[in-house]
């Protein structure tokens, strides 16, 4: 008796390793009163329309991949026809459905962009990498064909276009910039505050599961099959949303053409840049591709306008975006995030070094 | 040594930054207007765009020198790269509409069918007025609807009128119409698709028959649709591509032997640039263009002199003077200086604001001696806008292309307006009850 009990460990008062008690985020909290009350004060209509709002939805639409391709490691190229989905959706509830509140039609439009998302990720039960990425690009086609061949989507506009009924909130009139900038970060913080505990949850461990080893992720009991497909539907929900805040909050109309495949391409360059299986990076890379051309542009035209060609500043500007885009892929390739997170670990040691 | 020069550069990007968001040094001049520029110099349509800004700076530029202004009020301009997308456009936007340096923005042309769908709304907010010539809403030539767009001289709608008319007046009156084939072989997208309502509607009156053949974007393979031509035998095709799918089209109607000298291009297939790729299966080729090609009106003799040869034209390529691009571009500066002219003559002979603009646009009449006294006769036609109608000329001419200019082969060729306005007004009573816009009264207005 006594010998097993020697064997056993010892009883603790406490348990040996505390768990971290969460302390405040006080930093994001700042942030986040910053950009709700502070900004729609102080920002002019330049800020709010032409950076803040599209860096956001960039931000949304980053995220939304990110869940597909950063945490359960399914390669998607489509992300931009889920968006037109969320759009063309929303803006039909909101048409034919008379009295529907904004919210639920955003809701709505993220929900049937789900549906169709979830749809084309049955493909992923068969097949794997570049060849699930083909069947994503054959989405991004066909949804695009499908809203400029399908005049009911569009309401029979003779352009093609759709642009939002109304925006209200509550008996709220959002159409100011302040007020689609409000929408559109209301939107923003939501879908992350979920994002953040989804991929803490058991859902995004078996998410992470899968995108490290699927084998093994099978033989551990996580349905693969499902729970890719539920990463599609959970993707195409965010990508909808945005694309909806991207139609109306932003651009105001949006035709298929707002959702081509350079979009795409786009956002998934925000999430490589940016760092995969990283919740902040989107908003680093949504920031990097967003706002460093306008840097760029506006170095260009007050350093150099007027001396220079027109035309040879523009492609100056995009040869050193181009450049830039390599170096720190070189610098770090697993995205400016983690460069980010390098620098604070040494400013916390500072002055002592690694 | 590698970290000095990295801190180095770092401090530079932050100074440039920093430098950036400093107001710009010129000062305030309190009798200037400024003429935004949302350029396209980089992406897929720079070729087609950089002939058109040369044709803007070029006249603005003479304005200034020349004239001395508007009626002394200088212009000033900066150019932003749209790239021509719709989220650039829109940067370029609010970029600009407070004005530069203290002179105001009277009237802004966003150069690019997409940025002008996203400023409609923006603009209307703004009390920016918008020029789109050849494209945008049509249903925005109802000013009572859309106050601040103006799709001036031709829309869609027009262009497919005015090119029945064309045909009727070859077949020798409308009468002839009836049972002619006329297959519209069009870029499939929202800006091809334009023309179908009208052309439905002129195929009922004059008893034609009407083909529709889309051509999937890019177009660069046209073998299925010329083959469907082909076998359908029309008697005219009407060319509505855009890009790279105009000289594929032209290419594979000569392979199919269609008769080039039986296709109209639009207003977008009606370039230089849309027929020499083709060689000389473009040899016959007829367009149809609001701002005909040549380099003998009276306006360029003047720019010629002025700017040309004093070297201070924008123009990269001297053989591109004249050209169909660099006119529209002289077309496109032209209106929009008449109109603040226009503006002038109610609120004084200063720089005006986006709403003073939208007045003098809609009491812009620009007729035959006037066009003389700027020296347009010819190269524009008489443009007469009002609340009402924010279109105004509704005509083209047709130029047929001899392998290596374009000849005109005809005077303006009206559109029958009439007919088409129901059409017009049913979209834009569409657009009022979706958005809940109370139509203005355009009998106050005036």
């Amino acid at each position: 008796m006594s010998i097993l009990s020697h064997s056993l460990p010892a009883a603790h008062d406490s348990a040996p390793v505390e768990l971290l008690r969460r302390r405040l985020p006080w930093v994001l909290l700042a942030l986040l009163a910053v950009a709700f009350g502070l900004v729609p004060w102080l920002g002019d209509d330049y800020w709010l329309n032409a950076i803040l709002i599209p860096f956001l939805v960039l931000s949304l639409a980053g995220l939304g991949l990110n869940l597909l391709t950063g945490y359960t490691g399914q390669t998607s190229v489509g992300a931009a026809g889920f968006m037109a989905v969320g759009a063309f959706a929303t803006y039909g509830l909101l048409l034919r459905v008379p009295g529907l509140p904004l919210p639920l039609a955003l809701a709505g439009g993220g929900l049937i962009a789900a549906g169709v998302g979830f749809v084309f990720g049955i493909p992923s039960n068969r097949i794997k990498g570049f060849y699930l990425m083909v069947t994503t690009l054959a989405a991004q086609f066909f949804l695009e064909w499908v809203f400029t061949k399908f005049p009911w989507f569009y309401n029979y506009a003779s352009s093609g276009t759709i642009s939002a009924p109304r925006l209200e909130v509550f008996g709220h009139d959002l159409h100011s910039p302040t007020g689609r900038y409000l929408l559109t970060l209301s939107c923003v913080v939501l879908l992350t505050w979920v994002a953040v505990n989804l991929v803490r949850s058991q859902i995004g461990r078996n998410w992470m599961a899968i995108r490290d080893m699927d084998t093994a992720a099978a033989v551990i009991g996580i349905p693969v099959d499902r729970y890719k497909r539920l990463a599609f539907a959970v993707s195409s929900f965010y990508l909808g949303v945005a694309g909806a805040l991207w139609a109306f909050a932003y651009l105001g109309t949006a035709s298929a053409g707002s959702f081509d495949i350079n979009r795409s391409f786009q956002i998934l360059f925000i999430i490589i840049i940016g760092g995969m299986g990283s919740i902040a990076g989107n908003f680093v890379g949504a920031a990097f591709i967003s706002l460093l051309p306008l840097l760029l542009n506006y170095a260009g035209q007050n350093l150099l306008g007027g001396n220079v060609d027109a035309g040879q500043l523009q492609n100056l500007q995009k040869i050193i975006f181009g450049v830039l885009i390599i170096w720190f892929l070189i610098k770090e390739p697993e995205g400016l995030i983690r460069l980010l997170t390098h620098l604070r670990e040494r400013l916390a040691r500072w002055p002592l070094r690694f | 040594m590698r970290k000095s020069l990295r801190r180095s550069i770092a401090g530079a990007l932050l100074a440039l930054g920093a430098s950036s968001t400093l107001p710009g040094l010129v000062q305030a001049a309190a009798n200037e207007q400024f003429f935004p520029l949302a350029t396209y110099r980089v992406g897929a349509y720079a070729s087609s765009g950089i002939p058109v800004w040369a044709g803007m700076i070029d006249y603005l530029r003479y304005i200034n020198e020349v004239e001395g202004g508007i009626n002394g009020v200088k212009l000033v301009w900066q150019e932003c790269e749209t790239e021509w997308t719709a989220e650039k456009g829109i940067e370029c936007y609010e970029r600009f509409k407070n004005g530069l340096n203290g002179a105001p923005v009277a009237v802004y042309q966003p150069n690019g069918a997409p940025a002008a769908y996203a400023l409609a709304d923006k603009a209307a907010a703004d009390k920016i007025p918008l020029i789109t010539l050849g494209y945008g809403r049509t249903e925005a030539t109802d000013g009572s609807v859309f106050p601040y767009n103006f799709p001036v001289m031709l829309t869609f709608y027009s262009e497919a009128s005015a090119v029945v008319n064309y045909i009727a007046e070859r077949e020798g009156g409308f009468d002839k119409l009836k049972g002619k084939k006329i297959a519209t072989v069009y870029h499939d997208s929202a800006y091809g698709r334009e023309t179908q309502g009208p052309l439905a509607l002129l195929a009922e009156k004059y008893g034609f028959e009407n083909l529709q053949i889309p051509v999937a974007d890019p177009g660069n393979e046209q073998s299925a649709q010329w083959r469907q031509v082909r076998q359908a035998k029309p008697d005219w095709v009407f060319l509505r591509t855009w890009g790279v799918s105009t000289p594929v089209a032209i290419k594979t109607a000569a392979r199919f032997g269609f008769p080039v000298d039986r296709i109209i291009g639009d207003i977008w297939a009606s370039s230089d640039e849309d027929v020499l790729p083709a060689g000389d299966a473009g040899k016959g080729y007829l367009a149809l263009t609001p701002y005909p090609g040549g380099a003998d009106f009276a306006i360029h003799q003047k720019i010629k002199e002025h700017i040309l040869d004093q070297g201070k034209s924008d123009l990269k390529d001297p053989k591109s003077f004249g050209s169909v691009y660099y006119n529209s571009g002289l077309v496109n500066a032209a209106i929009a200086v008449e109109a603040i002219r226009a503006g002038q003559q109610k609120f004084g002979q200063r720089p005006l604001t986006g709403d003073e603009g939208r007045w003098g646009l809609e009491h812009l009449n620009v007729d035959e001696a006037r066009l003389k006294a700027i020296g347009f006769a010819g190269l524009m036609q008489p443009l007469r806008l009002s609340c009402p109608d924010h279109e105004g000329g509704g005509a083209a001419k047709v130029q047929q292309w001899d392998g290596a200019r374009w000849k005109l082969l005809t005077d303006w060729v009206q559109a029958d307006r009439q007919t088409l306005r129901p059409l017009i007004e049913a979209k834009s009573a569409a657009y009022a009850k979706e958005k809940g816009i109370t139509a203005r009264d355009c009998r106050a207005e005036q």
